[in-house]
Order: structure tokens, then C-alpha cells, then sequence
């Protein structure tokens, strides 16, 4: 039947939006936090002032795999290329 | 094109409004009033409150997830067919009592404002209530009394409604099949309408702060000559256009997402023990019970630090997508 390919493809597609996405989001984090502890241990007091602005940037890092996992869960519960 | 839900209620006023945080609170109460939802059914789930779902002898895993995945849904204008005009009660419903959730406690708080050393509930508010305006302090630089009120109703409104997100994942929805509304889901923010209709609100607020601080021909002159010169017109405009249509699209996106993945995570946690909840229980389903217990208080904890995370982020950027519509080059 020609719904089990386009089920099939949906699956994979599904698999690779989120797989690219945690990865990238992944390396991004370890560059970010590498640069924040680098940060703070040359200026300690500024350790605060930089886990503010940590985690505004962890938060907008956060938002392209979500709008991925999104778009994911998405095509798998409610795929628009079956019926 | 889409239908909005403004939450009327009156603008109460102080006699003697001295501190900040009566001026802030009096300030938030009208714009959690003002603060638009839309009410445009996006998904393309089954429509219906109350219809049954069909029964089936035996659960499958599926029919779990996806009946939980549903809204109360229903079309306000009779003769459509399920589309724009059908509002997502429970989104609605959960929002809106959020919204007084917070307004009124607030208000609680400021009524009996003391000067001296606070205590109890009214030190909790004042301590967010410094937090957010350190924030605002920071990063905006205009002169407008707005910003502070409206990133604290923000913080705190987006943190509410996540954390409907903590609750047991059956009780509100069983407590509602009981009353006969089949279908309910209690996170509003896991909603794209919700969140859309939030991060509309800020983009319409961008745009206004925009033309009222840089003029109508301001504006459109940073938007067709920044960042080059004026022979690259086309370039420019579409490039400032793509940005400003961003805003609001990440906005609201970032927001769904984070918490619509994580109520489908505690529903997956949820599937663990379904079993239990059929004749077919064996004893070796006791060890989904510890699983599901530790895998579900992972998670919750996790998921507490996200939701915090995910209202700082959305007030924060509203601030400074707000200061950056303020700033002239």
C-alpha cells in the first residue's frame, strides 16, 4: 500500500529533525558553557552577571530544536501526507 | 484573520499609590486584561467536548497518547465547519483563571503594602517583583511606564500556565470526564494558539512602540535604509522584514515547543503503568511502578528548571525587542 512508504519516510524524517537538532544544540551548549566557565574563572565576580546572560543565550539555543521537535511530533501524530 | 479574546476587566484605582508596586500592580491588572489570546483552533484533532471516544476492550498505547493530545474544542459561530472560529476552551478556561490566579494574589500582596521589613507573602512578591525590574532596568533605557508592568505580567502569567504542565497528567482530565467533558488539556501554553496569541501581542507592541517613538516615516526609513545604503533598498527591506516576522515566530515557537514536548513526555511516563489500570495486572508490573516513579521525578525536576527558564526567556526578550523598537541609531 502506498500509505506504508509515505509512513515509513515520515518516520525517518521524524527521526532526523530531532537527531540533527539535539545535536547541534548539544555542541552549542558545550561551546557556551566552555566560553562561560573560561569567563568566570577569570573575572569571579563577574560569575553572576555571566549566568545571567548564560541563560538567556541557553534559552534562545534551546528554541531551533524545539520548533524541530515541534515540527517532528507534528508529522507523527497528525501527518498530513496520510488521508 | 485571527479572533481575539481580550479579557475585559475594570481599571481599578489606588487613592494613595505611592510605592512602585501599587503603581506596578494596578499597571499589571490592566495589561493581564489586555493581553490578547487568540482563539484559532490550529490543531487538527477531532473537534467536540463531550462526544465519547469509542470504547475499546483493551488500551493501546496509542489511543492513550492521542486522546490526551485532543482539546475541548468548539465552534462559536454555528454552521462552520471546525477551522478558525472554533476556540479551545480548555486553553481558554486554564489561561484565563491563571491569569486572575496571579492578578489577585498579587493584588492581595500590594493591598497591605508596608514600608517596613516585609514578611511572608508580600517579601515573596516584592522579591519578584525587584527581580524583574532589575531586569528591565538593565536592558531598556526609554522613558515608557509600560515595560516593567508587562514584563512582570508576562514572567509570572507564562510561569502559571506552565506549571499546569506539573500536575498529574489524569487527575484534571479525569476530574472533567466525570462532569462529562471527554476531552480536556491543562497545559494552555502547550497550545500554539496561547502562545501565538502572546507573542502576537508583543509584535504589535513592537510595532507601536515603533512608530510612536521613531515617527511612521522613521520607521519605515530604518526599515528600507539600515543596514545598507539606500541604492540596496529591496535587500534591505527584505531582510528587515524577514527579521521583524522572526520575532514573534520564535517567540511563540520556542514557548510551544519546550512545552508540548514536555507534556508528551510525562504522557509517555505516564504509558508505563497503564497496564494497572486493566484486568491484566501481574506482579511483574511492580517494577513499571518504581520506573515510573523515578523516571516521572526526573523529569518533573527537570522539567521545573525548563519552565522557569522558558518564562525568563519570553519576558526577556520582550524586553529587549521592546528596547531595541525604543533605540535610535
Amino acid at each position: 500500500m502506498e500509505s506504508d512508504f509515505i509512513l515509513g519516510m515520515t518516520a525517518i524524517a521524524a527521526s532526523i529533525l530531532i537527531g540533527m537538532g539535539a545535536m547541534g544544540t548539544a555542541i552549542g551548549f558545550g561551546l557556551l558553557g566552555g566560553r562561560f566557565l573560561e569567563g568566570a574563572a577569570r573575572q569571579p565576580e563577574m560569575a553572576q552577571m555571566l549566568q545571567i546572560k548564560l541563560f538567556i543565550v541557553a534559552g534562545l539555543l534551546d528554541a531551533v530544536p524545539m520548533i524541530g521537535v515541534g515540527i517532528a511530533l507534528f508529522f507523527v501524530f497528525a501527518n498530513p501526507f496520510i488521508g | 484573520m485571527l479572533p481575539f479574546l481580550s479579557i475585559g476587566c475594570p481599571y481599578w484605582r489606588y487613592k494613595k499609590a505611592d510605592t512602585m508596586k501599587k503603581i506596578s500592580l494596578l499597571k499589571t491588572l490592566l495589561l493581564a486584561c489586555v493581553l490578547l489570546t487568540t482563539a484559532n483552533a490550529f490543531s487538527s484533532g477531532e473537534s467536540g467536548c463531550t462526544t465519547e471516544p469509542s470504547q475499546n476492550e483493551e488500551f493501546s498505547y496509542r489511543s492513550y497518547v492521542s486522546h490526551h493530545l485532543v482539546n475541548c474544542s468548539e465552534t462559536i459561530l454555528p454552521g462552520q465547519d471546525e477551522g478558525f472560529w472554533t476556540l479551545h476552551l480548555d486553553s481558554v478556561f486554564y489561561s484565563i483563571f491563571m491569569a486572575f490566579v496571579f492578578s489577585f494574589s498579587f493584588y492581595l500582596a500590594a493591598r497591605k503594602a508596608t514600608v517596613s521589613a516585609p514578611t511572608g507573602w508580600q517579601g515573596f512578591v516584592e522579591m519578584v517583583v525587584v527581580f524583574v525590574d532589575e531586569q528591565v532596568r538593565d536592558t531598556y533605557h526609554g522613558t515608557s511606564k509600560l515595560i516593567a508592568p508587562l514584563a512582570l505580567t508576562i514572567f509570572c502569567w507564562v510561569f502559571l500556565m506552565n506549571f499546569m504542565d506539573l500536575l498529574p497528567v489524569d487527575l484534571l482530565p479525569a476530574l472533567g470526564q466525570s462532569v462529562g467533558i471527554e476531552y480536556m488539556r491543562v497545559v494552555p501554553s502547550a497550545d500554539l494558539n496561547i502562545t501565538f496569541g502572546l507573542s502576537l501581542t508583543v509584535f504589535l507592541l513592537i510595532i507601536y512602540f515603533s512608530i510612536k517613538i521613531k515617527g511612521l516615516k522613521g520607521y519605515a526609513k530604518e526599515l528600507a535604509f539600515q543596514p545598507f545604503g539606500k541604492w540596496m533598498l529591496p535587500f534591505n527591506l527584505m531582510l528587515k522584514l524577514i527579521e521583524e516576522i522572526a520575532k514573534p515566530l520564535s517567540l511563540g515557537l520556542r514557548l510551544f515547543g519546550n512545552l508540548y514536548a514536555g507534556e508528551l513526555i510525562f504522557l509517555i511516563i505516564a504509558l508505563f503503568t497503564i497496564r494497572a489500570a486493566t484486568d491484566q495486572f501481574t506482579v511483574g508490573d511492580s517494577g513499571y511502578i518504581v520506573m515510573q516513579f523515578v523516571l516521572g521525578l526526573v523529569w518533573a525536576l527537570f522539567h521545573l528548571f525548563i519552565i522557569l527558564l522558558q518564562s525568563f526567556i519570553f519576558m526577556m526578550l520582550t524586553i529587549v525587542y521592546l528596547s531595541m523598537a525604543h533605540e535610535e541609531h
